[in-house]
């Protein structure tokens, strides 16, 4: 029997899909799509709490401390995180489009960015929660 | 396998010019080129703005009505900020006229979904910008 020939079948992966759907290139712009949609209805509610300077300092103040709340702190983490996912998988999308290697890189591109997120988001992730683990543990 | 030319699907070769069906602009190159260039440079304002404002220095819990009369006081933070409102509120504005596009089936539906973002957009970007000509770090 000829291992050769056998070795040529297409690979059955795990998700059962093809070259792009189902896989990484698919599920990649299913993230960017969605992170986009996020970022865009934050930065909505972000220029109108940010507005609230031209009403006056105590207003400014009372809507803010609203982010400091170590529950809207988590979501704001969430938040980075995408806005980050966004970047860099935009930043992915453009090599695929401009390089010329980009197009078959595009899935190594994309473990790459998934590693630079993890190295952000580790310590970024610490230093934001930083002081509501406090607040929630007591020490301050 | 026999196929009979009559049943067969007419194939237009790859690359042939093909007659534009409608429209005569570039526009959509022109918005595809947009969400490439502002995302380079969003990259730099939205990455180094979530630095600054979440993770160095405090972080959130030092942000307060003072804090932004103190950026503020410098033209550099003007513009950066005045920069990312554009870039990041037109940004994703087009990015959800994409999606729009990809999703609505009735032309109304599409044509007043359009109409809501546009407007939105058109007023978020104003108060943005208002806001920070008219900062007033006296306001009380
Ligand atoms: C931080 C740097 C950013 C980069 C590098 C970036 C890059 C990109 C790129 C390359 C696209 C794809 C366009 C296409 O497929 O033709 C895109 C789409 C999009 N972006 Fe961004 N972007 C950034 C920030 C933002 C921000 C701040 C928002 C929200 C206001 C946003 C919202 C969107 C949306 C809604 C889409 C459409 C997604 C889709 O069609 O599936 N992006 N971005």
């Amino acid at each position: 029997m000829s291992t050769t020939a056998t070795s040529r079948a297409p690979a059955k992966t795990k998700f059962g899909g093809t070259l792009y759907r189902g896989r990484e290139g698919m599920w990649s712009w299913v993230a960017h799509r969605i992170t986009g949609v996020l970022t865009f209805f934050f930065l909505f509610a972000h220029v109108l709490d940010t507005a609230l300077v031209r009403v006056s300092p105590e207003s400014y103040d009372t809507v803010i401390a609203t982010y400091k709340n170590p529950f809207v702190n988590l979501m704001e983490i969430g938040l980075v995180g995408a806005v980050l996912y966004h970047a860099l998988n935009g930043l992915r999308i453009i090599a695929v489009d401009f390089w010329s290697r980009g197009p078959r890189l595009q899935r190594q591109m994309l473990w790459l960015i998934v590693a630079v997120w993890v190295v952000v988001m580790v310590p970024g992730a610490f230093f934001m929660f930083k002081h509501s683990f406090e607040v929630v543990f007591g020490s301050k | 396998m026999t196929s009979s030319p009559e049943l067969a699907p007419t194939i237009i070769a790859p690359r042939t010019p093909q007659r534009r069906t409608r429209g005569r602009t570039n526009t959509e190159l022109y918005a595809w080129l947009f969400m490439r260039v502002s995302g380079i440079l969003l990259v730099v304002l939205v990455l180094g703005h979530l630095l600054i404002m979440n993770i160095l220095d405090g972080g959130v819990q030092r942000i307060n009505f003072g804090f932004v009369a103190g950026r503020w006081a410098s033209p550099f933070w003007q513009v950066w900020d005045l920069l990312m409102l554009w870039l990041a509120q037109i940004h994703g504005t087009n990015g959800l006229r994409t999606i729009i596009n990809d999703y609505t089936r009735k032309d109304q539906t599409r044509f007043w979904l359009k109409m809501a973002l546009y407007t939105a957009s058109a007023l978020v970007i104003a108060l943005g910008t208002l806001v920070i000509f008219t900062f007033d770090p006296n306001i009380n």
